[in-house]
């Protein structure tokens, strides 16, 4: 028998996409693989996708769920184009996720599945793996999982059924065999989610995982093996992130930094349930979450909890921000601090429930009646969710204002290494009350910022009233023509000053040229290795990501006129390009897709090309 | 609501009102009802920087610019949210919510709802009008059916909804009816109300004189209130008019005329705190012209913890055992290090 290691060879970045019937566990195991990458020393990215169902019926094509990472001794940006290795668990699995497989990759299939009647669930007339011309095509692993599982767990006390499930861990196993990943952090899983519940159970799982990775040291056809370096990255304690978690972790650290307490309420929604359930299981923070009847009801005790003194937080997607629009007109009018999350999903409606897009930009802006501006930021990556939390409180105590923070489904659920910072190291955030001893003059406001002062119930002499009303500087409800004028230009140029504290524009390449991209969200990692690749190749691009969607950064205009082409990428039909055109007087070219998945690399770079062309 | 005390008498009527001018048309029912919490407050033992009126949108609903208070006029139908941020933020707050039948019960009922089985402390005024007032008489849910108003023009279709019954079915853990006709019973009402742990719910007649004018005359119209209203004494037998009373028959009440020498031993006692619902139920669907109407407290339960001190409680508890640490949070349990 060959030794494997003597067939390692050296690869600097792999994908591999793992998929299954969504009860398969394929999210699971994806995500150990992920962590034990991340251990490896590797960069990562991770694109999770899965089906609105959670348990469509088993074996069709529309239940199957996947789960895609790349990671690499480089700095890894996205989760890669297409995989260099895919399991299939079941023939639906493969069916729906064959094309994407190029030539020669790596095809590892569950063939105790491949049976008649999941081949015509799948929608397969004659078994694939029979075909030769299939066979020769890929290089084809065939396990016989569910019977190797099964055989791994004799000693068991589990039940047949059960011993079947843990499956997915064996096909786990076989591939850190492939790949060189070690085994400990996903014993240590076992150990921490079964060990002390459900000892039998973690045992189970942890025999399939060995009996896997065992596997593929005594099997012939497993003799490509691979190995990687660790990515060279700054030194300091890392950890797995993704967007939702980096979110949560934000608004603790924001409420801290601002010394005041936090209150979330939301009501459930994919992809922004993990953001409720992360927060109220962090009652020692001394976090107050509600889960309200309806996204209206969430924001309405948002502003509530603002008005009495909190730090107050929603987080939805796009059919709760419609629901809400109402109240965060009433928040602007009032002037109250409160963040509302966006995490985006495919729309309109219900539309794509558990795919990315980024088309909630123009709704951010604009979906209030009335001349109602507000700060929008967006998050680029799963580790940036940390940063724009903050900056959202930031902008929101600093300016007295609701802020929109966007995120997506995309950047929402994937993960990312992330080096942890120091606690003490985060800016504090100012952000006084008015003081009981002096007159208080509600909408009477800070001369830099704009910003009023909030004076909070409790305080003895501070007693007023807001309301939706339109109201003069001392609060009064007045409907004079030029009052509302007035309250209107202040209300929109208080937003506008926050540009004042955006700090200037990061350009990656040379700061003119033929072609400059601009994107925003999630769609960082794509832009950024497409244009890094062409400029290696000598062309003249640039590109930029901007976080702040308004007010625009303040060089943004004189950034653009040093570039001959500009273009948008977006996960939309135009929103951004659509704003630049307009307060630019820039031909921004929209660089358009809207199929629920993030932009591939090679997609942006033939584009980008034929601009160049 | 519970009241936390202060130097008693230091407060008068005068510090509630405000020196905005009262917008509401001459004669409006709404006058007597912020007359009557403007001479309760005062005599509940809380700071006055304490109280938050909080309300939607609606004649009532302007309620709060004329309290001299914490005050938040916020959006059609949803106060009971506001009002639950504000309370579930602060505890210590004495939170007033004002609204109407259409802000209450249409646009806003699944709030209300929620807000009632939450059991917030907070007190709930309830303006009944059977009308919507600033939008110029169109029929609201508690219209009668057949009401002509000029969006109805040969009669509304819907069943009316019953507040009373709606907060019931709401599991609300205190149910009152009063009438702006009645300063001293609105007042006595409002200040039961705030000494019950719990969202209080008082649904209040009022009269529109524009739109609805006299609406409520066939109950609390001087010629005949002794006759068709039912006033609740605690622990008193039901009874009205010169010698009327209320029994059971079966599960329906019925009205017994008592003459001379009869006892009132088989005529119902008010219990506001019985348990079971039946009781709070039967009296909710007293109305004319069959029945007289019931004004007062139908129910009051105590005991059940308010959602405001479950939040904070299972916070305590959980920071009991060491508060939180931003450090250990940011780091996890599976950090590594890179040298």
């Amino acid at each position: 028998m060959t030794q494997a290691t003597d067939s390692f060879e050296e690869i600097e970045s792999a994908v591999v996409r793992f998929a299954g019937d969504s009860g398969d566990g394929m999210q699971t195991i994806g995500e150990r693989f992920t962590d034990s990458s991340a251990f490896a020393g590797n960069d990562i990215a991770t694109l999770p996708d899965f089906p609105a169902e959670i348990r469509a019926p088993a074996g069709t094509i529309a239940g199957v769920s996947g789960y895609q990472l790349q990671f690499g001794s480089h700095s890894i940006l996205t989760p890669g184009d297409e995989p260099d290795a895919l399991v299939a668990m079941n023939p639906a699995a493969l069916k729906s996720n064959i094309s994407d497989l190029p030539e020669g990759g790596m095809l590892v299939v569950n063939v105790d599945s491949f049976k008649k009647m999941n081949l015509k669930k799948a929608g397969y007339e004659s078994n694939p793996l029979e075909d030769e011309e299939f066979r020769k095509k890929y290089q084809l692993i065939e396990l016989d999982l569910t019977t190797l599982t099964k055989e791994a767990l004799s000693e068991s006390p589990l039940k047949p059924s059960d011993k079947a499930r843990c499956k997915n861990f064996f096909a786990l196993g076989f591939m850190c065999y492939v790949y060189g990943r070690p085994l400990d952090p996903t014993l240590k899983f076992f150990d921490q989610k079964w060990g002390k519940r459900l000892p039998e159970v973690a045992d189970a799982n942890s025999t399939a995982l060995k009996a896997g990775h065992n596997l593929g040291d005594t099997m012939e056809t497993a003799r490509n093996r691979y190995q990687l370096a660790k990515a060279v990255v700054n030194p300091g304690v890392y950890r797995k992130i993704s967007g939702n978690e980096a979110l949560v972790y934000g608004l603790v650290a924001g409420a801290q930094s601002a010394n005041r307490e936090l209150l979330y309420s939301g009501y459930p929604i994919t992809p922004a349930s993990p953001v409720l359930e992360g927060l109220s299981a962090l009652k020692k923070f001394g976090i107050k979450t509600v889960q309200a009847e309806d996204e209206i009801a969430a924001m309405g005790v948002a502003i509530g909890a603002s008005f009495a003194g909190d730090l107050s937080v929603v987080a939805t997607s796009g059919p709760g921000m419609c629901l809400k629009s109402e109240f965060i007109g009433l928040a602007s009018i009032t002037e109250l601090p409160v963040i509302i999350c966006n995490v985006q999903r495919g729309g309109p409606s219900t539309g794509l429930p558990t795919k990315t897009e980024q088309s909630d930009l123009l709704q951010s802006l604009f979906s209030r009646h009335g001349d109602c501006p507000l700060p929008v930021i967006a998050a680029h990556s799963p580790s940036d969710c940390f940063e724009c939390s903050i900056e959202a409180c930031r902008i929101a105590l600093t300016y007295c204002t609701p802020v929109i923070y966007l995120s997506d489904l995309y950047v929402a659920n994937g993960a990312e290494p992330w080096l942890v910072p120091n606690a003490a190291d985060l800016p504090a955030i100012e952000a006084k009350f008015a003081d009981p001893d002096e007159e208080y003059i509600s909408y009477k406001r800070n001369p830099d910022t704009l910003a009023r002062t909030q004076a909070i119930p409790g305080q003895p002499g501070l007693e007023h009233r807001i309301g939706g009303l339109e109201k003069s500087e001392d609060g009064g409800v007045n409907y004079d023509p030029e009052n509302h004028e007035q309250m209107t230009h202040l209300r929109a140029e208080k937003v506008e000053r926050i540009a004042d504290t955006i700090p200037p524009t990061q350009l990656h390449g040379e700061a003119e040229g033929d072609l400059l991209v601009i994107g925003w969200g999630g769609t960082y990692g794509a832009i950024t290795s497409a244009a890094q690749a062409m400029q290696a190749e000598g062309f003249s691009i640039s590109s930029l990501h901007l976080r702040h969607l308004n007010p625009l950064p303040k060089d943004l205009g004189e950034i653009i006129k040093r570039f001959k082409k500009v273009i948008v990428p977006e996960l939309n039909l135009g929103q951004l390009s659509l704003v630049l055109r307009a307060k630019y007087l820039v031909d921004a070219i929209p660089l358009t897709k809207v199929q629920g998945k993030p932009f591939k690399v090679s997609e942006l770079r033939d584009s980008f090309h034929k601009e160049l062309s | 609501m519970s009241t936390t005390n202060t130097e008693e008498g230091s407060l008068t009527k005068k510090d509630f009102v405000t020196e905005n001018d009262v917008r509401w048309c001459p004669g409006c029912g709404d006058y007597a009802i912020l007359n009557a919490v403007q001479r309760t407050l005062p005599e509940l033992g809380v700071p006055k920087e304490k109280f938050v009126v909080v309300s939607g949108i609606g004649c009532s609903s302007r309620f709060p610019y004329y309290m001299n208070t914490y005050g938040f006029h916020t959006i059609h139908g949803r106060a009971p949210t506001v009002a639950t941020g504000v309370k579930s933020a602060n505890p210590d707050l004495s939170v007033w919510m004002v609204t109407g039948d259409g802000d209450g019960l249409s646009i806003g009922g699944n709030h209300l709802m929620h807000l009632l089985r939450r059991n917030l402390d907070i007190n709930v005024l309830l303006f009944n009008n059977r009308i919507y007032g600033l939008t110029k008489g169109q029929y609201s849910p508690t219209s009668e059916v057949g009401k002509k108003t000029k969006s109805t023009p040969v009669g509304s279709l819907d069943y009316p909804i019953n507040p009373l019954l709606f907060a019931l079915g709401s599991e609300a853990t205190f149910i009152a009816r009063t009438s702006d006709t009645d300063q001293k019973h609105m007042v006595e009402t409002f200040k039961a109300a705030q000494a019950h742990k719990g969202t209080s719910f008082i649904e209040i007649f009022q009269n529109c004189v524009i739109f609805n004018n006299n609406a409520f005359d066939t109950v609390t119209g001087r010629a005949v209130r002794s006759e068709q209203a039912l006033m609740l004494e605690e622990g008193k037998p039901l009874r009205f008019g010169e010698n009327k009373g209320i029994r059971l028959n079966g599960f329906d009440p019925e009205i017994v005329e008592l003459k001379d020498g009869d006892d009132e031993s088989d005529l119902l006692v008010h219990h506001s705190k019985t348990n079971n619902p039946a009781y709070a139920s039967i009296l909710a669907q007293m109305a004319y012209p069959a029945f007289p109407t019931p004004f007062g407290i139908l129910r009051q339960i105590e005991g059940r913890e308010t959602y405001e001190d479950a939040l904070h409680s299972q916070i305590k508890a959980s920071q009991s055992k060491g508060e939180g640490n931003l450090q250990e949070l940011l780091t996890g349990k599976n950090s590594w290090v890179v040298e």
